[in-house]
């Protein structure tokens, strides 16, 4: 499904972020990202939706080559694989109902449609009743999962989650970690980069460790194995 | 790609939309269409009619060619029939010494009736009023005229002619600049403050390029904005003009009847039409350069 070989990214500025990175993830698999700040976790998740292009090497997303993407294409790409922020990164300016809407919008979905589908994953994340809040009027826990939201409702087959749980209280991050479990439940592969010790020591998944652009640990049921 | 219609119909709404959630910047787009283009407007009536000013005056000259006194009819009919035959000649007018007395008395008011006992022996000449085809051809044709051996003299103002055209010319060249720059000036400023609340709106271009939208998904809902802003920016100079410009020529017509503006029917709704569809274009112009910038994600 999702398959990186031999990775190399290095930035303009000289920064090598990924130094030969070798990854492959099955269907249907939850995987933990974990490593120092600046391991490269974060240029990973660009790579995978085309945000950057690798200055080497092969990835290979359901079996297409991103480095054969053309511009085009690459909306097509991220349609199939949905991305929550670190940020989140939600429109600040639309309700939560027109924030998820929107990635249906874009893949011209029936307007009757939207409205099932985006109520449907409100519920899901267990935000029914804020549909039409602003999501500035959303506390962090709460805009995480509308990020959530967005990222699930077009069913891709990834779902990638940068620090889902950053910045949350330990009880939120908890209930996050259940939607997440759920959605992986019904198929979803998931990859989650994460600093949350606690949840990768708690709930055991494959954990796949990142140190200075390279793969240094991968083993199912691992541990997190960095000072909290 | 077609676009379906549900699509078209969603990025209209959301053109609208986002007028509506980008209050602020929207309504400082706006100001800066109106204003410009209440200048341009405001600018381009005074050259329609600085024109039409030129025009007025151009058309008035015309030569006066006299006849010798012992020119008889017959001879002076021929003459006539040639000036009226003349490629550069518009219009002949004969005027008999008669008439001329009448045209010089009238001309002098209530001083002129002294002047009727000259009737008897008149001393004024027989003429032929002629108008130039083109005004600037007046000097040629006077010259040639002037060559007739029955025509005595010619005036046509020669002395003023020459320093008229030459200031009608500049004018007019003048005007014709700073329209030009003056539109291009407005182009610039308009499409920069639309650059401006687009420059604001970065990440949430960035956000849909990444949830997966192409580059003209994003962009339609631009394009309608930005043709929104110039014409709703275009609305209030426009009846602004139009009202002011009416109300002015109306004014004028009863207070200063030797000069008429240009009819504001159809002037009025050409430069209308045209101040329009400059600012919706450039609206949309403004609009779509500034997004282009952003969607490269």
């Amino acid at each position: 499904m999702i398959t990186m070989k031999r990775v190399r990214k290095t930035y303009p500025n000289g920064v090598q972020a990924l130094n030969g990175m070798n990854i492959h993830i099955d269907k249907g698999e939850f995987v933990y990202v974990v490593g120092p700040s600046g391991a490269g976790k974060t240029t990973f998740i660009k790579l995978m939706i085309r945000e950057l292009k690798p200055s080497e090497g092969l990835i290979q997303i359901n079996g297409n080559n991103l480095g054969d993407l053309s511009d085009k294409q690459i909306p097509y790409l991220r349609r199939k694989i949905g991305v929550v922020f670190q940020d989140f990164k939600l429109f600040t300016k639309l309700s939560v109902y027109e924030n998820i809407a929107f990635a249906l919008e874009v893949i011209e979905e029936e307007p009757e449609q939207i409205k099932t589908k985006v109520m449907d994953v409100l519920d899901i994340v267990g935000l029914k009743s804020k549909a039409r809040f602003n999501t500035s009027e959303l506390s962090g826990g709460e805009k995480q999962r509308i990020a959530i939201a967005r990222a699930i409702v077009n069913q891709p087959a990834i779902l990638i989650a940068d620090e889902p749980t950053g910045n949350l209280d330990p009880e939120t991050a908890w209930s996050i970690m259940g939607t997440l479990e759920e959605i992986n439940n019904r198929g979803t592969t998931i990859v989650m980069a994460t600093h949350n010790s606690h949840i990768v020591n708690t709930l055991k998944k494959r954990v796949i460790a990142i140190e200075n652009g390279k793969v240094v640990r991968d083993e199912l049921g691992g541990s997190y194995g960095y000072q909290a | 790609m077609a676009i379906k219609r549900k699509t078209l119909t969603r990025h209209g709404r959301e053109g609208f939309k986002n007028i509506r959630r980008n209050g602020w910047m929207s309504f400082a787009s706006m100001s800066a269409v109106a204003i410009m283009l209440f200048v341009v407007g405001a600018f381009a009536f005074l050259i329609v009619n600085t024109n039409h000013l030129i025009d007025t005056i151009e058309n008035d000259v015309e030569i006066r060619a006299f006849f010798e006194h012992d020119v008889d009819a017959s001879e002076q009919e021929s003459v006539l029939e040639e000036v009226e035959s003349h490629d550069s000649v518009e219009n002949v007018v004969y005027r008999d010494r008669d008439e001329g007395l009448d045209v010089f008395m009238e001309s002098m008011g209530s001083d002129g009736e002294v002047f009727e006992n000259l009737r008897e022996e008149n001393p004024l000449n027989d003429a032929l009023i002629i108008q130039a085809t083109d005004p600037q051809m007046t000097a040629a044709v006077a010259e040639e005229v002037n060559a007739q051996s029955a025509i005595e003299s010619v005036e046509y103002g020669e002395s003023i002619l020459g320093q008229l055209f030459t200031v009608t010319n500049y004018v007019r060249i003048l005007g014709g600049a700073l329209v030009i720059g003056l539109i291009f000036t407005s182009v610039f400023l308009i499409s920069n403050t639309i650059k401006l609340t687009i420059l604001s709106r970065k990440d949430e271009i960035q956000i849909m390029k990444l949830v997966g939208a192409t580059n003209s998904f994003v962009r339609f809902p631009f394009f309608i904005e930005g043709a929104l802003i110039g014409l709703i920016g275009a609305i209030i100079p426009i009846a602004g003009l139009t009202v002011g410009y009416s109300y002015l020529y109306s004014f004028m017509y009863d207070q200063v009847p030797f000069f008429t503006f240009v009819e504001p029917n159809p002037m009025i709704w050409q430069i209308s039409g045209l101040l329009l569809l400059v600012s919706i274009l450039v609206g949309i112009f403004g609009s779509q350069m500034s997004v282009r910038k952003f969607l490269k994600v």
